[in-house]
């Protein structure tokens, strides 16, 4: 008897994945951004020949290169963890992770690799026009790395492009661009890459400030704030824009989600958004008749959620409690299944494997045994079976064909019935219609971090980009402290992002098809717990490492000689 | 002549290298950290799961039962 998975086990392989992925995302998002910025800057100098911009380019690739190899390979560690800690997921996803990860692998080796070295070694070795294409090229690599990446954790939020394999117990790719090109992947990766390009012109912004509040470096400084709030507000409108259709993809795909976002328990037609609001604590249970806000303040424009979601104002957006009840109209006309059923149907689908997996094994023993059996007949040894209550004398070689019969009828059968279920399959492991509820409060919360956050964001940009074309930035000081602060803000909106769209799919790895429980691997908790401090420790040394780096760059300055240019 | 163009691509990286200034910390915290993530988390704490498997049909074999049983003990 194979023991149950033990739920702290569950969790702590989770936090070690969760402290993993949100290190990886300090570094990627700058890189995204800064790279982009430095390759502007870049083109303003091959543009004008205008040796300041050379200087600021080269200041901010710097910037760029001490966060690149801090960063450089800690992705590596989520596919560590794939292997040992989620070792039944990485089986179970087969071939769909092997083709983004490995065109990632080649695309980022090859490209990042070249074109970097050019960036950094080629000034004044090769052409102008050369250097400026590396630069461009290095971004677009590092840009189309993420691409890849982000394909492979859509493909999780939203499984497309596949099959389930019951031979081989994994999913199998029919449509590699249906994979690359679902519209969950194209939406994230535009979402994703800009919150990085709002990251990286608020870094430029922020560092930008605290030269003109420290009074140096005046001309490069006002520069670049020019060029980094300008990028920041373009990334902001567009983001906003990806953000809308992230919403409606959402509220089609994972409701769940969207319903742990607003904290909806009850749905409705036309419902609002939730602008602010503090959960009641006291609500513990999905169908207790507790109100979920102590406080709340809806966005003034009625119907908002129900826009935002389906398109349309009187749109009904199913709560927590419809999802698990069922019962009510999906935007595709279908009628929602309840958890219950899902379920049901999820058992199905796992004793289906089962049974598939046994008669396979008999038809391969009828295979082997064959010859012999048929053999066997020639002596006609009479058998004595029991068949709607009658008796029937078979001979042996009737026997083995009726048993090979019944063999094949158990395969065809047991795979329809995978086949029919198996898009609840992971419901196969749902204990209580409960577990399919994400963690509401944090889901709910981060979602506000966010939204507000890239709200102030778009401001400060807008107001800083007012200011610096009208060329008041440097007298407004509490708008470089703003920006300077505003640094640590754009990074947390962008990890609350990641909370958002990895704790809001709770339970699942894979979308309905298997949930962390059954993706894991049977480790001792005590293991996950070392690795996960290990990493704590590694960590934190690293960052430790990057800040004391780039403080000291920063400290160091551009070093342009401003009087003469 | 091909010897001559390998010769400059080998130059140019011999001469980038060195010519670096706040690179060579940097190369130094990246050859630290492989060596560290590949050497000792990899070998020692990232062991493959179903490495311990030596054929797929024997890796499939137990991902098989761990599906089946994983829904049977709930």
């Amino acid at each position: 008897m194979i023991a149950e998975i033990d739920i702290s086990l569950i969790d702590w392989s989770r936090a070690q994945f969760a402290l993993t992925a949100i290190y990886h995302w300090l570094f990627v998002p700058l890189t995204l951004g800064l790279g982009i910025v430095q390759a502007i800057m870049e083109t303003i100098y091959y543009k004008t020949g205008d040796e300041f911009w050379k200087k600021t380019a080269k200041f901010w690739m710097k910037i760029f290169g001490i966060n690149f190899a801090i960063g450089v390979a800690t992705g590596l560690i989520l596919e560590f963890e794939f292997g040992t800690n989620w070792s039944n997921y990485s089986w179970f996803v087969g071939d769909i992770f092997g083709a983004p990860l490995a065109i990632e692998g080649v695309v980022a080796f090859f490209m990042e690799a070249t074109f970097i070295a050019v960036m950094y070694f080629g000034w004044n070795k090769v052409s102008k026009g050369f250097h400026l294409t590396s630069t461009w090229l290095t971004i677009v690599g590092a840009t189309i790395s993420a691409f890849w990446i982000l394909v492979a954790n859509a493909w999780m939020q939203h499984p497309a492009g596949m099959h389930f394999n019951p031979d081989t117990v994994r999913n199998e790719m029919d449509s590699f661009w249906a994979v690359a090109l679902s519209p969950v992947a194209i939406n994230k990766f535009f979402h994703t890459v800009l919150s990085g390009w709002i990251i990286g012109g608020m870094v430029v912004a922020g560092i930008s400030s605290w030269y003109l509040l420290k009074k140096r470096e005046t001309k490069f400084a006002l520069a670049s704030i020019k060029v980094g709030v300008t990028f920041g507000l373009i990334a902001c409108l567009l983001s906003m824009w990806t953000g809308d259709g992230s919403a409606m993809q959402v509220a089609e795909k994972q409701p769940m989600k969207l319903a742990a976002m607003e904290a909806l328990y009850e749905g409705d037609n036309g419902v609002n958004l939730v602008g602010v609001g503090i959960l009641n604590p006291s609500k513990k249970e999905y169908n207790d008749d507790k109100d979920p806000f102590l406080f709340k303040i809806d966005v003034p424009i009625p119907k908002f959620l129900s826009y935002l979601s389906f398109g349309k104002f009187n749109a009904y957006v199913p709560g927590i409690k419809d999802i698990i009840d069922g019962g009510y109209t999906t935007s595709d006309g279908s009628i929602a299944l309840s958890a219950l059923e899902k379920m049901r149907r999820g058992k199905l689908a796992v004793a289906a494997l089962a049974n598939y997996s046994l008669a396979k094994a008999d038809s391969a023993l009828f295979e082997r045994r064959a010859d012999s059996i048929k053999n066997a007949a020639t002596a006609a040894e009479s058998f004595a079976i029991t068949s709607d209550g009658d008796t029937i004398l078979l001979t042996s070689t009737e026997l083995f064909a009726a048993k090979k019969a019944d063999v094949y009828t158990r395969i065809a059968e047991s795979r329809k019935q995978l086949n029919d279920n198996i898009k609840y399959f992971g419901y196969g492991y749902i204990k209580e219609p409960s577990d399919l509820i994400p963690p509401v409060a944090l889901t709910f919360y981060a979602f506000r971090i966010m939204i507000i956050l890239g709200g102030f964001l778009f401001l400060l940009f807008a107001i800083s980009a007012y200011f610096s074309y009208k060329n008041k930035f440097e007298t407004k000081r509490w708008l470089q402290w703003i920006c300077l602060i505003s640094i640590l803000l754009a990074i947390i909106a962008g990890q609350a992002g990641w909370v958002v769209a990895e704790v809001g799919r709770q339970p699942w790895a894979i979308q309905d098809m298997l949930p962390t429980s059954a993706a894991i691997s049977r480790l001792a908790t005590s293991s996950v717990q070392i690795t996960f401090f290990i990493f704590l420790a590694l960590f934190t040394v690293l960052l430790i490492a990057e800040l004391k780096i780039m403080i000291n760059a920063i400290k160091k300055g551009p070093q342009i000689n401003e009087q003469k240019n | 002549m091909k010897n001559s163009v390998l010769k400059r691509i080998i130059s140019f990286y011999v001469e980038g290298f060195k010519n670096m200034t706040i690179g060579k910390t940097l190369w130094l915290i990246i050859l630290v950290k492989l060596f560290i993530m590949f050497v000792i988390l990899k070998i020692f704490f990232f062991p493959n799961y179903l490495g311990k498997f030596d054929e797929p049909a024997e890796k499939q074999e137990y991902i098989l039962n761990e599906f089946i049983q994983r829904s049977n003990n709930l």
